[in-house]
């Protein structure tokens, strides 16, 4: 956990006063709507088909209990009893009101949470993988890094108006779970040769309408550079991002439109003004950081204890453990990811009472710590291996042992139609449906891994372009089409998927993922091919035909 | 950001002006009598473009009451019963499609 010192409390405190002061003019009619809207989307507040929205950040995944409860509060409070958890690490109440919300934003303010930068055109909530500081092999915690961006780019001025929203990722193990190459900026925390941590810079990267992988801008970038990196990274696309197009106005179509080397060249320029500036890292700052920091006491616990092997017995723990619980970088202990994809359930939901007792959990086996990932579940960062058969009983009666992580039912989907003004078409009926389809677990774990992504229209906040089957929803004459792709990947072999043919009606979308999958079992070269694999060795012509054969 | 009473408007059929209300952010509907109402049955129904763009100005010029107010399509019954002329505003009007979580 990172603990927060006086200055951030003061902010955040001051921060609520603020609003609920501009609250009041605008219910009083001293602000305009115009006047306000940006006032309120500095402080995440949306407005949405049926209500405001109100999106709280969750800074790189990292959640303490009771900031859980205090979550659990304010759904059941202001809102209807639950929270969404979206794919950024941030969670949103669909229902709150206008006159609520400094008030819910004072009673977050007591355990250290806040809204800032989870909308507008600003620097967005920094996120990170939400196993940092626990996955083997993780090269050092990217949080610290997340943490000292954050710092910076809180309020500041100079990126407070910026052409569009900017998001960063930050990585530090092979394995990419923070999809830092579909970010403005992806960094992936690396080593020198002399043994100094830095970063492999991208750029670029991004979904939406116009969806682009990011690319390399800089192999290597001292730690200690990274903010007046950052920051010349930001100047450029400060000083010749569009402001006439908002859909020309993110860094992927700058670099686009220069091209890779024109626009690292405009950074390195601007980098030499910054880079012996005021902006250099000194090595107190990040010790500073890195001291607030908290980490378990871990006891030295054996690998294999007794209770886990008594519950391999029990088919149920097994199938929950194989596909929930990972390894640890201390080998006593594992993470234990929580899937929020329960079948025929919303994505990413879950109720203050789950809330709660999720985080009774995490005090009694996760040293009072969760996780949030972009794949709208959570994780238990820190269980006892001898805790796991406990742990997994104490889940299962909350209805949150779905054993689906990674699994074709884990499906991410925005909320799509049924709340969001932007959306054309329903994303999550689409998402529950599938859930049906597939609950059969045999069936799910003979297809193996597969990600289906979900986005209810062109914004594409639930990452379609990235799903190894993606689904986006657009409105045609009326009526609900949804575009299927296959072939995407959000890791660290990001790919955007190819779509397969003409769009499908809301009631055709299941059969059709159902012709995928059949297809792909039947043309798989052994069973540990994954789907993702197939259609790389195969490309999309196999799968179109099956599905618009009969079609 | 442009406002609405700068674009365009064309309609195809009866229509009304829908809008939040701006302290609790709940679906509302423009009524004849210049105020706001939370039914559509209370909706004022406008079948021209005059007469919408002078409705959508007076919902416009209401910025306490409600925001962002737009025109949407309806379909009026030949009991006069007003249903939303497309999905989304059948979403905004009935709620989502999907069960909510039960409330604790």
């Amino acid at each position: 956990m990172y603990a927060y010192d006086e200055i951030d409390r003061t902010l955040v405190n001051e921060r609520v006063s603020e609003f609920r002061d501009q609250v009041q003019r605008r219910l009083s009619g001293e602000l305009t709507e115009d006047e306000f809207k940006m006032l309120r989307l500095q402080n995440g507040v949306y407005l949405q088909l049926h209500a405001y929205m109100f999106r709280v950040a969750i800074p790189y995944g990292t959640l303490a209990s009771n900031q859980l409860r205090q979550l659990a509060h304010v759904a059941r409070k202001y809102d209807r009893g639950y929270g969404h958890f979206t794919t950024r690490q941030n969670i949103q109440f669909n229902w709150i009101k206008l006159s609520d919300l400094p008030d819910a934003l004072a009673d977050l303010a007591e355990v250290g949470i806040h809204a800032m930068q989870t909308s507008g055109n600003n620097m967005r909530n920094v996120t990170s993988d939400q196993w940092a500081g626990v996955a083997p092999g993780e090269i050092e915690d990217p949080r610290i890094w997340s943490e000292l961006i954050r710092q910076h780019t809180t309020l500041h001025p100079e990126f407070s108006f910026l052409p569009r929203k900017f998001k960063i990722a930050i990585t530090a193990s092979d394995h990419d779970r923070a999809a830092i190459k579909v970010h403005d900026i992806g960094l992936r925390l690396i080593k020198s040769e002399k043994g100094e941590t830095g970063f492999e810079v991208l750029v670029g990267g991004g979904l939406g309408r116009t969806p682009f992988i990011g690319k390399t801008i800089k192999h290597f970038v001292h730690g200690r550079d990274l903010l007046s990196y950052i920051e010349a990274i930001l100047r450029v696309y400060n000083q010749y991002g569009r402001r006439d197009n908002i859909y020309k106005a993110r860094i992927k179509i700058l670099v686009h439109e220069l091209g890779i080397e024109k626009f690292s060249r405009e950074v390195e320029e601007e980098w030499q003004h910054l880079r012996n500036s005021s902006l250099q890292i000194d090595d107190e700052v990040i010790e500073d950081i890195r001291s607030r920091f908290i980490y378990p006491a871990y006891e030295k616990l054996p690998h294999m204890p007794d209770e886990l092997r008594q519950a391999a017995a029990e088919p149920d723990f097994e199938a929950w453990r194989k596909n929930s619980v990972a390894p640890h970088k201390n080998p006593g202990y594992s993470i234990v990811t929580i899937s929020l994809k329960p079948i025929g359930a919303p994505p990413g939901d879950a109720t203050a009472e789950q809330m709660d007792a999720l985080a009774d959990l995490a005090d009694k086996y996760s040293f009072g710590e969760l996780r949030v990932g972009h794949e709208q579940n959570l994780a238990l960062p820190h269980v006892a291996k001898r805790d796991l058969p406990a742990l997994w009983k104490a889940l299962d009666k909350l209805g949150l042992a779905t054993p689906n992580v990674n699994l074709i039912t884990d499906i991410i989907a925005c909320p799509g139609l049924d709340y969001c003004s932007l959306a054309n078409a329903r994303s999550i009926p689409i998402a529950q449906e599938l859930t049906r389809r597939f609950a059969n677990h045999e069936l799910a774990n003979l297809i193996g891994r597969l990600h289906i992504n979900i986005s209810g229209c062109i914004n594409a906040c639930g990452h379609h372009h990235v799903g190894h089957i993606g689904i986006l929803g657009v409105e045609k004459n009326g009526e609900e089409v949804y575009q299927i792709t296959i072939g995407g990947r959000a890791d660290e072999s990001a790919a955007l998927g190819n779509l397969i043919g003409p769009g499908v009606k809301f009631d055709e979308v299941a059969d059709v993922v159902e012709d995928i999958v059949e297809a792909y079992l039947a043309l798989r070269e052994r069973p540990e091919e994954l789907f993702v694999d197939t259609v790389k060795r195969l490309g999309v012509e196999p799968f179109k035909e099956r599905v618009y054969a009969t079609r | 950001m442009t406002s609405p009473l700068q674009q365009k408007i064309k309609i195809a059929g009866p229509s009304i002006v829908t809008a939040n209300r701006t302290w609790d952010g709940i679906v509302v509907y423009r009524t004849a009598n210049k105020g706001w109402s939370a039914e559509l049955a209370d909706a004022a129904i406008v079948r021209n473009s005059d007469e919408a763009k002078v409705l959508l100005a007076e919902a416009v010029a209401d910025d306490v009451g409600a925001i962002g107010p737009y025109i949407a399509p309806v379909q009026v019954g030949d009991d006069g019963v007003i249903e939303p002329g497309n999905l989304r505003e059948q979403i905004r009007k009935a709620g989502v499609t999907i069960e909510l979580p039960a409330q604790g």
